[in-house]
């Protein structure tokens, strides 16, 4: 392996880059959408919303998976002291993965749908992902030693791309008329495959995490801990099993259900963790929110707590029966995919792109505004999502336009809160953006 | 030495454990799941083409502009459907469908119906927070 030096550790950042003008660009096309709930039949001639929203998912999911991959393999890189096994695979995964991301894009504006969740796109596209996945794993093994004695973000980075390839193969199973040709089978398997996919990228961004916090508190010891290991088999745990609770109300078998229902309960124990840990948390926290890399790190713990709390109610099929199918669960993947991974995603952004001194008083206010208008946009989902279970449990139903006049009001705030929200990611983007191309001149 | 030793040993087990779990889940027959036929496999290749989850769910599963259409099927008439296929309305656009298309569309909502419901008030919910179907 080559010596680690500034421009081999540049490769890995050309991710986080791209991540971040594929997450503003997410975020306009999500703004677009809202516009689309509140204003019926706004620019449907233009960019209907079977184009938008495809178009928003898939830079939000490239933008997450892209900032993941930056992230770890610059990490990678100063945990060995050393250059990754090889910058030209790396090079070669970037524009595969920056070329299909292209034609992914180009295929939603032409209406060529595969017409699946998540990967909205023809499955021919999945093949160079594919191939820039392997590209990745044959990289990250080539830069691993070994497995023995090391910390636990190693563990969680090589879950991560593990079960990416394993949950992204089984997205696509479906390409098989053994799995195409049964409708329940076929929902089954499909939920299976995100449900752990979601996990693995979550298992790449908070081993980062934990790489981070290590290298700001300069605390060596939680890495290798029981504690550590214990809170990673537990997610690992639910990672492979508790995907059930997507398809509560689908009659699949009752098995998935009840071993969903008990999996996902043991994410109970990370939540007690958070509450034991929160005075000390909190003095930890004042000790290090002058780095915004830190102060970004302590909103996603946070949101943490909020984005689980609701994920174990929801998956409680007693509660899920009402929730399931309404805005409370958009709510839960926007505190997950915004709060959590975005607030990670960028603190990574900061520590490793950022340049010198933060300059706290012009982030003060746009990260308080960041999130505040999450918060509302949070609430708002979850206020229209209990009005809509309202609706579904309803005997003597509304049409479901009426219903939908009904939440306006709250699509109306969400669409504002979402306004807030591009503006000051945005802003934190330029902060970041700037910094980085000015100190590469 | 023995907590790296159990690392690896409870890392095996799970996995083992999680890939009996997915062969089961892949071969296993599926209460009330009909093979779909020649027609009604199309139509759910034209719900994909024309992404059609992006505004409507089943199973509750997919967007939420549009209305569930598990057992739109039930409810209305085909003649209904298509038409509002066909001329779209405030918020739906127009979709241009052949009539083959279309006949292959309602063919899988059709079976979809057949399928089971996914009306939540047909579920009974059990002290112990789990669910039934009535």
């Amino acid at each position: 392996m080559e010596v680690l030096n500034k421009n081999k550790k540049a490769v890995a950042s050309r991710f986080i880059l791209l991540g971040l003008i594929l997450l503003v660009l997410g975020m306009t096309f999500g703004l677009i959408g809202s516009f689309q709930y509140i204003i019926p039949g706004f620019a449907k001639h233009i960019l209907s919303f079977e184009q938008v929203r495809p178009l928003h998912v898939s830079s939000v999911v490239f933008w997450i998976i892209s900032g993941a991959i930056g992230a770890m393999f610059t990490y990678l890189q100063e945990y060995n002291n050393k250059a990754i096994f090889s910058t030209l695979l790396l090079k070669i995964q970037f524009y595969l993965f920056l070329s299909t991301f292209t034609l992914i894009c180009i295929s939603y504006l032409m209406s060529v749908f595969g017409g699946r969740e998540y990967w909205e796109f023809p499955p021919i596209l999945g093949i160079p992902m594919l191939i820039s996945w392997v590209l990745l794993i044959i990289n990250f093994f080539k830069s691993l030693r070994t497995l023995q004695h090391q910390p636990v973000y190693i563990w969680m980075w090589l879950t991560g791309v593990i079960f990416f390839l394993i949950t992204f193969l089984e997205s696509y199973l479906w390409l098989s008329p053994f799995f195409r040709n049964y409708i329940i089978k076929d929902i089954t398997i499909q939920w299976k495959s995100y449900g752990s996919m979601v996990g693995s990228w979550n298992m790449l961004i908070y081993g980062s995490s934990l790489f981070c916090l290590e290298k700001i508190s300069g605390n060596k010891k939680y890495g290798h801990s029981k504690i550590a290991f214990l809170l990673y088999f537990t997610g690992l745990f639910n990672l492979m099993f508790n995907w059930g609770h997507h398809i509560y109300t689908l009659p699949t078998h009752h098995y998935v259900k009840h071993i969903s229902y008990f999996v996902s309960m043991t994410e109970l124990f990370i939540i007690g963790r958070i509450i034991y840990l929160w005075k000390s948390s909190l003095t930890e926290a004042q000790k290090y929110f002058h780095i915004l890399s830190y102060r970004f790190i302590v909103a996603a713990d946070i949101w943490v707590f909020l984005t689980l709390l609701l994920a174990i109610l929801m998956s409680i099929p007693g509660i899920n029966v009402y929730t399931h199918g309404t805005h409370i669960t958009v709510a839960h993947t926007m505190g997950a995919t915004i709060g959590i991974n975005t607030f990670l995603l960028l603190a990574f952004g900061f520590d490793i792109l950022y340049k010198g001194k933060h300059h706290q008083q012009y982030a003060r206010l746009p990260f308080w505004i960041l999130n505040g208008s999450l918060f509302i946009f949070w609430i708002s989902l979850i206020i229209a999502g209990i009005l809509k279970a309202r609706w579904q449990m309803d005997t003597h139903q509304i049409p479901f336009s009426s219903m939908m006049i009904q939440l306006r009001p709250f699509f109306i705030l969400f669409t504002i809160s979402g306004t807030a929200l591009l503006i000051s990611i945005s802003y934190f983007v330029y902060l970041i953006m700037r910094n980085y191309l000015s100190n590469k001149k | 030495m023995n907590f790296e030793k159990n690392k690896i040993i409870i890392t095996i087990g799970l996995f083992i454990i999680f890939t009996f779990y997915s062969i089961i889940l892949y071969t296993s027959v599926y209460k009330n799941d009909q093979s779909t036929n020649d027609t009604n496999h199309d139509g759910k290749l034209i719900w994909q083409k024309y992404n059609c989850g992006a505004c409507h769910q089943i199973y509750g599963l997919g967007g939420y502009l549009g209305p569930d259409l598990t057992n739109e099927y039930a409810k209305r008439s085909e003649a209904f459907i298509i038409a509002f296929i066909k001329n779209g309305n405030n918020t739906m656009p127009q979709f241009d469908l052949t009539d083959q298309e279309l006949h292959s569309l309602m063919q899988f909502l059709k079976l979809l119906d057949s399928s089971g419901s996914s009306d939540p008030r047909t579920f009974k919910i059990n002290t112990n927070g789990s669910i039934e179907q009535e």
